[in-house]
């Protein structure tokens, strides 16, 4: 403040009074390197910050009511579930070809509980790029051609009708099931669901329909959910000229068996369906487990970050911890948990905590240094799964539709004998039991909780409005630098030609030179906008590079990197090479240029937060760095000084592991060791993202990878 | 035929002297000259195929022209008789609901399933006999009645937003319907109590002892509905004769306890049941104003065509004369009451075999020797009920906050395939469905939309739809209403018509307090015209007969009612007025300040203003009055 009036002091006109606001903003802009440099830190610490600052998890929704009933799943159901196991893993029932055997085995149990059955016939569906469909709901997806009557699969649908309901709304319960090579814990998982499932034909209380989703996984879990929920949700109404499943005869055969059933009414070939969907649950159970006890992992990360409601893991969680003494465990970044540099973190917050205790006895944010290396890398895993904006399992497809749902993976400890078998399909069934008659419970749809926020542990949380303020210090800088840059590049080039022009020079050129340099950041925005434009078409390229039949993923990802370079040649050419000229022109361009990359670049993180936080929060912790210390090399090496110097290492490091490859190289080799690094990963992480319709994919082609250019640019600026 | 005629030869032999007796008792009361207000109590017993047991209990009460009476009344319920004078109404349903109706397992083609099959929550319709302009009002005035004689909200559908006025596709066609419904009506006892309190007797006799309810409320199903018709529309429409017909329809699980042990092997066979064990009460004697009070089990045409198989194979006992016997100790079952007496149906033309009526006269039993039937299975049977010839499901297409579809799809039943071979002589033969849609005006649905599928295959929409008719809905007016006449060709297997709509947005305080949950579509109602559920039971007294069983006769066209949907709709943050408010009035703040403060300003005045302060620095007085005057707005010019 002192500075600002010292200055409108120092002038001898007497000057308007500048606004107060305004003098503010033209503090933060004179002070911009000292304001980012605290900001900038400050993110990052409170990004570290967050494990501390989580709070424990808690039943918002009244309605819900978990436990509050006692379990009725009683051995006898239990021992229903037992039956179906054992039929299933019957090697008689795997005799045949295409695993039929076991899908009519589960339709005539689903039959003799008097619950309405139907099958559901699908063609695998790959996930293709269509660059059109970014952020379209999904679609009834364009058929195949090739389809033969050897590639479908079955998905098995059994639905009980609430006796007393409005068939208005309904739970769904899938149990991914491979018939052809189905591991003891897939026909474990649906004995648990079988128990629940006769438990639940029998019950008075329930008020929405139960969907039983054995969904065929032979072409992958989440394939064949959607495959179902496609239909449930948009079914086409006309087959137009297209082979159906109907006219193969192994699906034909599905259908016989079921005619001279006694309760055949209830079995139909056609797609049945309840209400709207509630909520839905995947049930899986591991098939092989190193673990001591039971425990039980939740996966809720759908695509692009979304999250279900955090009732529904809220629900799961106190029923499997309270009631059913289940372990109950997220997903966890593990090469964090033994990283000494975090838990010595942990300790200074430890001690820090501890000394604010003493200082006040109502200051208690603490926690232990192991609780919060155990919750860093939950956080760190849950940022990175909803970074990565692909689904972690079936659920995801439930999401696209708005429905909350979650994946239940129970990894047993293993034994073989029949009491643990018993133990785990009763404490299993009465865990999704208390959590059906939970949601059973809900007049409303899961509004009432978070539906933004990071988990730290099962039972912690982060919600948006703490964990957005990290992101916003890292990213508050960035406009001030960047208006303090093109200030600098303004006032700069003002002086020089103040200078060597003479004072009769400035009268007449004075107008017109303010309105010519008033415009010139324009020619960096044309820079910049051209650069993105090429981000642009490399996130398209990709596309027809999967046209390209036989390629393997590291030749596909060479034609990639050439086609890029070569585009970036043409555009720079077609384009009257901006950047030659610019440096004809004007000393300072490279400061236009870098305040023009930091304004983009700023809006990009703004609309990426808005669209999926945990990209943005990452993408910034890694261009915001690079942004702000962009500096042509030249000009450090001409300085020489210390500061130049580290300014410069800093630079060339931040350049290396901004570039997107080399970002996920990194992040691969810190996770599963650099041995196994392949060219070819990084096509086929790319392959992955946009299959998937991850904005992370628009994110790294339209943000990240201009910023990181223009960057680069910057740093090799000759000036 | 033949064969089946001579057991009620039989039978009437056998019932003559009591018949006379009734009659001579009824021919007295009306050579008085006047008719009498007349009450009967009736239950019917229908053992379902999914192991499940429909009890249908049939009271009616009439009163005739009130002239002679003036306004007293010695049975009917005054309530009723005042409400009908007051709104001249014509016609009248009001159901209440719980439960869906399973169409593909309790059937949809037979008098109890098209006429009580009815949608979740409350439905009403009317029909009034007042000048067009005047119906409105009436609809109102009825609503509120109602809702208060029911406790029940219907005084919701008095809006205009809520009921509608079908034009022809609702059975009773004219123009003065007005038709409501709302699914979201929570049925209880306390619904109960007043419906029951219409009855002479109340629950204190007669049949209704034995709506017990716990065990009514237990079931599947439960429906209760009350249904008035002004027989005389005079032109005065005062002193008109009315019959009120109420129904209770519930479908229970006999003795649920028992079928959780029973294994697989075992499962197939037919729970055993008895009226005590399926309601916990017995029935002690009839009400005693009652007219009639029986009891009625029905086989229907599907089981009657299963047990028939042991008969025929026994051979010839069919050749010799079949005795009444032979129906009741049929080697499957076994009933532990006699039936008074036997009725069979007619032929029917939809279904080869026909159905059976067993009927009990509660009057003969007291306090003392309660009356109680039960049924006892001895061997598996398994039927199908004779279905609509369409099933018709509803649903909802889409996804996400924005916009979506309704699909209606159709698929034929078996029995189409019955009625198709019956009627493919003739090449050109057609099935007509009326599909009568009502939308909620906050789902707008665009009828342009409207897209037919017959067979898998789109269709042009002329070449199906006979006749539609629309009324686009008015924003917090009025729902949108269809009605559509499809012409299907007999030989479909399924049809489908889908319909677009955008999801609207509604005003805070038009937010039903459970808003999360979504919004209801009521039942669309797919009737079939050409189709007519009847049961005509071979009855050889006209003069006595009973009005359950003449309501059967009834050619009331076949009628299903589709699911109820639930579409949710964007909500606000209910919880956060406060913020809301916070965040508005800041925005508001930020705006009008910033603005007032560029109007406000003159720049060049103030440049001028300085200037002018630069040049004379002389000048103490004026200089300290323009430092005073700025002091004194507050704000201004730059004092340094």
């Amino acid at each position: 403040m002192a500075e600002t009036k010292e200055k409108s002091l120092s002038d001898e006109k007497p000057k308007p009074r500048v606004r107060p606001i305004v003098r503010l903003g033209i503090f933060l802009i004179s002070h911009s390197f000292l304001v980012s440099v605290v900001c900038c830190t400050a993110g990052v610490l409170a990004l570290f910050l967050l494990p501390v600052l989580a709070k424990n998890t808690y039943i918002s929704e009244n309605a819900l009511m978990p436990g509050s009933a006692s379990p009725m799943l009683s051995n006898q159901h239990v021992s229903d579930g037992n039956r179906l196991v054992k039929d299933l893993t019957n090697p008689n029932s795997k005799s045949s070809e295409t695993g039929i055997e076991s899908h009519k085995i589960i339709a005539q149990y689903m039959l003799d509980l008097g619950a309405e059955v139907s099958f559901h016939k699908f063609h695998p569906q790959m996930n293709q790029f269509h660059p059109l469909h970014f952020f379209s709901s999904p679609v009834s997806g364009k058929i195949q051609e090739n389809y033969s009557c050897s590639s479908y699969g079955i998905n098995t649908v059994g639905i009980i009708r609430a006796p007393r309901g409005d068939g208005k709304e309904a739970i769904v319960l899938v149990t991914p099931y491979n018939a052809l090579k189905s591991g003891f814990g897939e026909a474990l998982s649906l004995g648990i669901a079988y128990s629940v499932f006769s438990l639940l034909t029998q019950v008075t209380w329930l008020a929405k329909d139960i969907i039983w989703l054995v969904a065929d996984s032979q072409y992958g879990e989440y394939a064949a959910v959607a495959a179902w929920l496609r239909e449930y949700q948009t079914p086409k109404f006309s087959s137009l000229s297209t082979p159906n499943a109907e006219m193969c005869p192994d699906v034909n055969n599905l259908f016989e068996l079921k005619g001279h059933s006694i309760s055949g009414s209830k079995f139909s070939n056609s797609f049945r369906r309840a209400g709207t969907m509630a909520a839905a649950l995947v049930l899986k159970v591991r098939d092989q487990n190193e673990q001591f006890e039971d425990t039980i992992s939740i996966y809720a990360e759908a695509s692009n970050g979304q999250m279900p409601n955090l009732d529904l893991i809220n629900v799961v969680n106190y029923l499997a911890v309270h009631r059913q003494g289940l372990r109950v465990n997220v997903e966890k970044l593990w090469p964090l948990l033994n990283s000494s540099w975090l838990k010595s973190l942990g300790e200074i917050f430890e001690s820090l905590a501890k000394v604010a205790k003493s200082l006040y006895p109502k200051w208690k944010f603490g926690i232990p240094a192991t609780e919060y290396v155990e919750g860093t890398a939950t956080l760190a895993s849950s940022l990175y799964y909803q970074a990565l904006g692909v689904p972690t399992g079936p659920h995801g497809a439930f999401r696209d539709y708005q429905v909350d749902a979650i994946t239940l993976e129970i990894s047993p400890k293993f034994s073989l004998d029949k009491v643990w078998r018993n133990d785990i399909l009763l404490r299993g069934g009465r865990l999704i039991e208390g959590v059906i008659r939970s949601v059973n419970n809900l007049l409303e749809k899961f509004h009432q909780s978070f539906f933004l926020y990071l988990l730290t542990s099962p039972s912690k949380f982060v919600s948006v409005g703490v964990y957005m303020i990290a992101f916003a210090l890292l990213i508050a800088p960035l406009p001030m630098v960047a208006a303090s840059l093109y200030v600098d590049a303004n006032s700069s080039s003002n002086c020089s030609k103040g200078d060597s022009s003479t004072p009769s020079a400035i009268t007449d050129t004075d107008e017109h030179g303010i309105a010519i340099r008033s415009w010139r950041w324009l020619n960096s925005a044309k820079l910049v906008f051209i650069v993105h434009l090429w981000g642009a078409i490399v996130s398209l390229l990709p596309y027809f590079i999967s046209q390209i039949p036989d390629c393997s993923p590291t030749t596909s990802f060479m034609i990639w990197v050439l086609l890029s370079i070569l585009s970036l040649l043409t555009l720079n050419s077609v384009l009257a090479s901006p950047l030659a000229c610019a440096k004809a022109t004007q000393e300072k361009e490279w400061a236009l240029v870098k305040s023009v990359t930091i304004s983009s670049v700023f809006i990009g993180l703004g609309l990426m937060s808005v669209i999926n936080f945990a990209t943005a929060e990452i993408g910034a912790l890694l261009m915001v760095p690079m942004c702000l210390l962009a500096r042509p090399l030249k000009l450090d090496v001409r300085a020489g000084t210390l500061r130049s110097f580290c300014r410069l290492i800093c630079n060339l490091v931040l350049g290396h592991i901004a570039f997107p490859p080399a970002a996920f190289f990194l992040l691969k080799g810190m996770l599963d060791g650099f041995g196994n690094a392949n060219v070819g990963d990084f096509w086929m992480w790319v392959e992955s993202l946009w299959a998937w319709n991850s904005a992370t994919y628009l994110f790294i082609g339209m943000v990240q990878l201009p910023c990181w250019v223009l960057c680069v640019s910057i740093l090799f600026h000759t000036c | 035929m033949v064969l089946l005629q001579r057991p009620h030869i039989l039978l009437l032999l056998i019932d003559t002297h009591q018949f006379l007796q009734c009659w001579i008792a009824f021919g007295s009361a009306n050579e008085e000259g006047q008719q009498q207000e007349e009450f009967s109590e009736e239950l019917l017993v229908k053992p379902l195929p999914d192991h499940k047991l429909l009890a249908h209990f049939h009271f009616q009460s009439s009163a005739p022209p009130s002239t002679s009476n003036g306004c007293h009344h010695h049975l009917f319920p005054k309530a009723i008789s005042q409400l009908v004078q007051k709104f001249r109404v014509k016609e009248m349903e009001l159901s209440f609901t719980q439960g869906r109706w399973n169409y593909e397992s309790w059937g949809g083609f037979d008098p109890i399933s098209s006429s009580n099959a009815k949608p979740p929550g409350v439905e009403l319709w009317a029909v009034f006999d007042v000048p067009q302009h005047h119906i409105d009002a009436s609809w109102k005035n009825l609503t509120h009645t109602l809702s208060g004689l029911f406790c029940a909200s219907i005084n919701f559908l008095e809006s205009t937003a809520t009921y509608s006025t079908p034009e022809w596709s609702f059975p009773p066609a004219s123009g003065n319907v007005r038709y409501g419904t709302f699914p979201c009506e929570a049925v209880c006892t306390e619904n109960l109590t007043p419906w029951l309190r219409l009855l002479p007797c109340r629950d204190k006799a007669g049949i209704a002892l034995l709506l017990d309810r716990p065990s009514l409320y237990r079931g599947f199903y439960h429906s209760q509905r009350l249904h008035l018709t002004s027989t005389e529309s005079s032109s005065e429409g005062i002193d008109s004769g009315i019959i009120l017909e109420q129904t209770l329809t519930v479908v229970l699980q006999p003795n649920s306890e028992r079928a959780i042990e029973v294994h697989a092997s075992e499962k197939h066979v037919q729970p055993s049941w008895s009226l005590s064990s399926i309601f916990g009460k017995q029935v002690s004697g009839r009400c005693v104003l009652a007219k009639s009070s029986s009891v009625y089990l029905l086989l229907d045409r599907g089981l009657v065509a299963e047990l028939k198989f042991p008969n025929k194979e026994n051979g010839k006992s069919a050749a010799n004369g079949l005795t009444s016997e032979n129906f009741w100790s049929n080697p499957s079952f076994e009933l532990s009451v006699n039936p008074d007496r036997i009725f069979l149906e007619e032929s029917s033309s939809h279904s080869k075999s026909l159905s059976i009526l067993y009927m009990f006269q509660v009057e003969k039993y007291s306090e003392s020797e309660p009356f109680d039937i039960g049924l006892m299975w001895k061997v598996p049977v398994a039927w199908l009920c004779q279905q609509t010839p369409l099933h018709a499901s509803r649903f909802l297409m889409g996804s996400g906050n924005e916009r979506g579809a309704i699909a209606i799809s159709l698929k034929s039943t078996q029995f189409t395939e019955g009625f198709m071979s019956a009627n493919s002589k003739d090449g050109s033969c057609e099935l007509r469905v009326d599909v009568f849609q009502v939308v909620p005006w906050y789902v707008k649905v665009y009828f342009h939309s409207l897209r037919v599928f017959v067979d898998q295959q789109p269709r042009a929409v002329s070449d199906f739809i006979e006749k539609i008719h629309v009324s686009p809905s008015k924003d917090k007016m009025s729902p949108g209403v269809m009605e559509v006449v499809l012409k299907l060709p007999c030989r479909v297997n399924t049809a489908a018509l889908t319909i677009e709509f955008d999801k609207g947005f509604l005003r805070i305080d038009e937010y039903p307090p459970d808003a999360n949950q979504g919004f209801d579509i009521p039942s669309a109602i797919i009737s079939f015209p050409n189709f007519h559920a009847s049961m005509v039971f071979l009855e050889d007294d006209s003069l006595n007969r009973s009005p359950l069983l003449s309501k059967f006769q009834d050619k009331c066209p076949v009628m299903s009612y589709t699911e109820v949907l639930l579409v949710p709709l964007t909500t606000p943050d209910f919880s956060m007025p406060y913020n809301v408010s916070t965040i508005k009035c800041t925005v508001f703040a930020l705006y009008f300040g910033s603005l007032l403060n560029v109007l406000q300003r003159r720049v060049a005045e103030e440049e001028r203003f300085l200037k002018a302060k630069a040049a004379k620095k002389t000048g103490r007085l004026p200089l300290l009055l323009s430092k005073l005057s700025a002091k004194l707005r507050g704000s201004g010019i730059n004092q340094d």
